[in-house]
């Protein structure tokens, strides 16, 4: 890297691996774009991939926490599984005869039910981890055939659908705000990403810390209000098919009138990823229990001594992942319309995959959301580019294997290089 | 006499059938430093752990300001201003200075969220009185020196007001000017009445810090001497021998 671009990445101090990230995931876009003729980025395809994403996204943010502990969750895909199933039989078969079917009540206790379960489920095995000190590889090991196992159980095989009409919504393939809201909703966002800059200059200047020029805070003002603004114009670009349209005017009894249109605007399962980006992020930075996560994984001992309980602390980080692989398993069975004991297989790949391109590291103590967020982005599009150029599943796999390799390898370079260990 | 600051009485604790230490006894009076020498293994770090808290002892009583107290974790001991410096520095590598400063007592908002500004603007205010050289405060601790490192493992036992400082080699990793920093450090904190535990293996560093020297072997006490009393060679012959000066050794 020349000094005069190093020293404009230092002043801005934006982290170079996210930059590096970005970088890739253009690449990978840019030549897929060229690849298929010029159908990978168009708002369509953007839109379906921000769908696909979202619940291997969510689960990304808590396998960062786990991996940050020096622990490893491999049952994550079948508790998903079985999550899944329990919501789609509740949902499906019993609390309909209590509310009546559609009742608004019946999502809302569905999920909560499902987070409940995930968070009992991945506390349990976090208890066997941290207080009678089996290995998590071994723990979630078996946690992946039992919990696999029970999803079929569950359901002695079958496929439940379809699903709750508003639970679906949930998946964002029909569940979608719409222009307008989205638009607020980008507003609010840069708004408190202005209030935030402002106001962490305005406390480091309070304490006499030595702050970014003034001109590299409007640059990151910018950069960060052009990528809010930029994601949103991409998502209210997606027009709904003039043919659900009119069907939609035909079923109460109008007619479309000429050149309507409407657009999709953010899906409901990519604001949930949004909300827990923000939140898993604050968690890390911002609170105790983050603070000692990290701490943890830095040095075990060293977090013992400082009076942290680890072993307390083990379990929560696994009750967290539990969490949100129900959420992820809300969005992954709401946008099939469908919960089978299939349901999230081979997810835990995925998802430890996206957590490691995206710079946690398994030694433990480093790792961040939003590199795990954009690791899950690049991998996706990796295999859905390689689905629209017509790549073979098989061989789709052995590239992802292939990319996973070199990814960390580059890592470890770049870690080298920085002097991080 | 008056009571001392801090007294353990008859410590003992097994590891697998192992004395590591036995039925000892030390105690440190307020502005005083007592020094804690033996070999490798002689059970001086294991006996400090259970004062910290990091071990729990299988006999014995503690008593601070005469009164009995219970230490069963890291936390107990910093409830009673017992703060500990390890040999091992007991430091979150991947942590900044401030981050590592407060682990465990974070300054926290109104929100209940860390303040991490708060927190760094703490730590120059410490760092500026132990280490004035010291500025890099945002990176991990990993990148610091043995010396800066070691300044952010005493900033954190001077910051929260310690009464009871044990020390546990803290000059082992560290040059010469940095030694003589630490020196100096003991005796400010002295002089401001804290009970110090100091364990090291440089018997005239020793000599020169300490009021009282206690000696261990095989887990046991040997015996506790004031350094105007005894020679260096004294304390050398109770380290290696495990006698007393004047007592001779049983063939």
């Amino acid at each position: 890297m020349s000094g005069g671009r190093g020293n404009l990445i230092k002043t801005l101090q934006i982290d170079t691996r996210l930059l590096g990230m970005v970088g890739a995931f253009v690449l990978i876009a840019l030549v897929f774009h060229i690849a298929t003729g010029g159908t990978f980025l168009t708002p369509r395809n953007l839109f379906t991939l921000t769908l696909q994403t979202a619940s291997v996204a969510v689960m990304a943010t808590g396998m960062v926490f786990v991996i940050v502990t020096r622990n490893i969750d491999l049952s994550i895909g079948s508790l998903l599984g079985i999550i899944g199933m329990v919501m789609g039989v509740i949902q499906v078969q019993i609390l309909p005869d209590i509310f009546g079917f559609g009742s608004p009540a019946i999502w809302l206790i569905t999920v909560a039910i499902g987070i409940f379960l995930g968070a009992a489920i991945g506390g349990f095995q976090g208890w066997l981890i941290g207080y009678l000190a089996i290995p998590s590889f071994i723990v979630t090991l078996g946690g992946l055939l039992i919990w696999r196992g029970g999803a079929w159980w569950v359901s002695r095989g079958t496929t439940i659908s379809p699903l709750d009409p508003n639970f679906v919504k949930l998946g964002g393939a029909t569940g979608t705000i719409g222009v307008t809201a989205s638009w607020i909703l980008a507003l609010v966002g840069s708004a408190l990403t202005i209030w935030f800059l402002i106001n962490t200059r305005r406390k480091h200047i309070s304490h006499g810390f030595a702050v970014k020029p003034i001109w590299a805070e409007y640059a990151l003002g910018a950069i960060l209000v052009g990528a809010i603004c930029g994601i949103t114009a991409i998502m209210n670009a997606y027009l709904v098919p003039t043919r659900i349209l009119q069907r939609r005017f035909e079923r109460e009894g109008l007619t479309m009138p000429e050149g309507y249109t409407e657009a999709y605007g953010f899906p409901i399962s990519v604001l949930i990823v949004l909300f827990v980006a923000i939140a898993m992020t604050i968690v890390a930075k911002k609170t105790r229990f983050g603070r000692y996560i990290f701490a943890m994984g830095g040095n075990p001992d060293a977090a013992e001594l400082s009076g942290i309980n680890t072993r307390l602390l083990t379990v929560k980080v696994f009750a967290l992942m539990g969490a949100l692989t129900a959420i992820a398993g809300v969005i992954a069975s709401a946008r099939l319309g469908a919960a089978g004991s299939s349901l999230g297989e081979l997810d835990e790949l995925r998802v430890i995959a996206a957590a490691v391109i995206g710079g946690t590291a398994l030694a433990g103590g480093v790792g961040t959301i939003y590199g795990a967020i954009l690791g899950a982005f690049i991998m996706q599009a990796l295999v859905s580019g390689m689905g629209m150029v017509g790549v073979d599943s098989p061989l789709q796999n052995m590239i992802v294997g292939g990319v996973l390799i070199l990814a960390v390898w580059i890592d470890i370079l770049y870690r080298r290089r920085t002097g991080d260990s | 006499m008056s009571t001392p600051l801090l007294e353990m009485r008859n410590i003992s604790i097994n590891f697998g059938g192992i004395k590591a230490v036995d039925d000892v006894s030390i105690d440190v009076m307020p502005g005083e430093v007592v020094g804690l020498l033996g070999h490798n293994g002689a059970g001086k770090s294991t006996l400090i752990k259970i004062l910290a808290g990091a071990y729990a002892k299988d006999e014995g009583e503690i008593y601070v300001d005469g009164k009995k107290v219970e230490i069963n974790n890291p936390r107990d001991a910093r409830d009673l201003n017992i703060e500990t410096i390890y040999q091992t520095l007991a430091l979150s590598d991947n942590l900044d200075a401030a981050s590592n400063l407060f682990l465990g007592r974070e300054i926290t908002t109104a929100f209940g969220l860390v303040d991490d500004t708060k927190m760094e603007a703490e730590s120059r205010k410490i760092m500026a009185r132990l280490n004035p050289n010291f500025q890099r405060f945002s990176e991990p601790v990993r990148s610091l020196s043995g010396g800066q490192r070691q300044s952010v493992a005493i900033a954190r036992a001077v910051y929260f007001n310690a009464r009871i400082l044990i020390m546990d080699e803290p000059t082992a990793a560290l040059g010469v000017h940095e030694t003589a920093m630490v020196a100096d450090l003991i005796k400010e904190l002295k002089a401001q009445g804290l009970g110090i535990f100091l364990i090291s293996h440089d018997t005239r560093e020793m000599m020169e810090l300490c009021d009282r020297v206690s000696v261990m072997k095989n887990g046991q006490l040997i015996g506790t001497e004031r350094v105007e009393d005894v020679t260096e060679d004294d304390v050398l012959s109770m380290i290696i021998m495990g006698k007393k000066p004047g007592e001779t050794v049983d063939a």
